[in-house]
């Protein structure tokens, strides 16, 4: 894996500058904002990633909660599976139809309802035990970074198109600032709180933030804000070349967003190998019989 | 470009901000290395 990592750095730096180009020259200006409205590219695909990165996190947080207790694990298991299940039959009754806003397509909530069970059983086949708060927190720190970039990228597309940097009280806007604020406090208690239930804490913190995603994400859709309608799924239209610009940016931005989880994630095990080996030298220097080991991959090297 | 300076502050900010974490990963992954070897040093 660690001999992959390079030549995915190169193939992401070579779809980031095609990225790039397509925002700067291949899609059209836009008839009403100008070239100010090509901040789209970064603004958009920065916000899709950091709510994927806080669903990760938030996966990995229930699953790290549920499996501290073999019959909440099993129970869990069940649960997930009857929400994918309900979930995509709810959908498609007209009863539930009916509620869903204007533009939202029943097939894109089933799907979105479908990858609440698959991404469960991925990320607990994929990162078993401790890994699961490595991964956490790992998700949380990097979707913070990308959060971040939407706040800033926000407010300067903001400035020439609504003449105000900010507008208070919008609900998109604070609920965005909002959940910036609740990851950065998760990541602000990770690091200063150095109680053993500090991890369980942080998960349980994890849970409640994420239910501030679907809020941002729906707020567009249910109140009346200053911030523009979906550009996907809202039932609008956009030109195919700026729909190909802002999913290449997208998937460009998800394959950088990777690359940096995939550092960090390496960091955490590092430092947790690093915490393990002082652990064992004081024991080891207060006469404690300790074997020392590294139970965690070495390979974070 | 008409306020191309605001597209230019966006695109810039955004890679500013990839660019500091980045940093921040690389100063913490050598502190780490370091520890380690003062680690095994001491054994």
């Amino acid at each position: 894996m660690k001999r992959l990592f390079p030549i995915l750095s190169i193939l992401t730096a070579i779809f980031l500058a095609y990225a790039l180009n397509q925002a700067l020259r291949v899609a059209p200006t836009d008839a009403l904002q100008g070239d100010v409205y090509r901040i789209i590219y970064y603004h958009v695909p920065s916000a899709w990633t950091a709510f994927l990165l806080f669903f990760i996190n938030f996966i990995a947080s229930v699953e790290y909660l549920v499996n501290a207790k073999p019959s909440s694990r099993t129970a869990a298991k069940w649960i997930v599976i009857a929400i994918g299940v309900v979930g995509v039959i709810a959908t498609f009754l007209p009863q539930v139809q009916a509620l869903l806003p204007t533009g939202m397509r029943p097939s894109a909530v089933a799907t979105t309802v479908l990858a609440i069970p698959a991404f469960y059983f991925l990320v607990g086949w994929l990162f078993p035990g401790e890994k699961l708060d490595v991964l956490a927190v790992t998700s949380a720190e990097v979707g913070v970074v990308f959060c971040t970039i939407v706040l800033v990228t926000g407010p300067i597309w903001a400035r020439p198109v609504w003449g105000i940097w900010w507008a208070p009280g919008d609900i998109r806007l604070t609920s965005t600032l909002v959940l910036w604020l609740i990851y950065v406090s998760y990541l602000a208690l990770r690091r200063f709180s150095n109680s053993a239930q500090t991890q369980m804490m942080a998960a349980a913190l994890a849970v409640f933030g994420a239910l501030d995603v679907p809020l941002v994400y729906f707020s567009i859709w249910f109140f009346r804000t200053q911030h523009p309608q979906p550009v996907i799924g809202g039932g609008g239209s956009m030109d195919p070349r700026m729909l190909h610009t802002l999913l290449s940016s997208w998937m460009a931005f998800l394959c950088f967003a990777f690359l940096v989880a995939w550092s960090r994630f390496r960091l955490e095990l590092l430092q947790r190998e690093v915490e393990q080996a002082h652990a064992m030298t004081s024991l080891a220097g207060a006469g404690v019989s300790a074997k020392a080991s590294l139970p965690l991959n070495r390979s974070a090297r | 470009m008409k306020n191309a300076g605001f597209l230019f502050a966006a695109y810039s900010a955004t890679w500013i901000i990839h660019g500091s974490y980045l940093a921040s990963l690389v100063r913490r992954f050598g502190r780490l290395r370091q520890q380690l070897k003062e680690l095994e040093k001491g054994k």
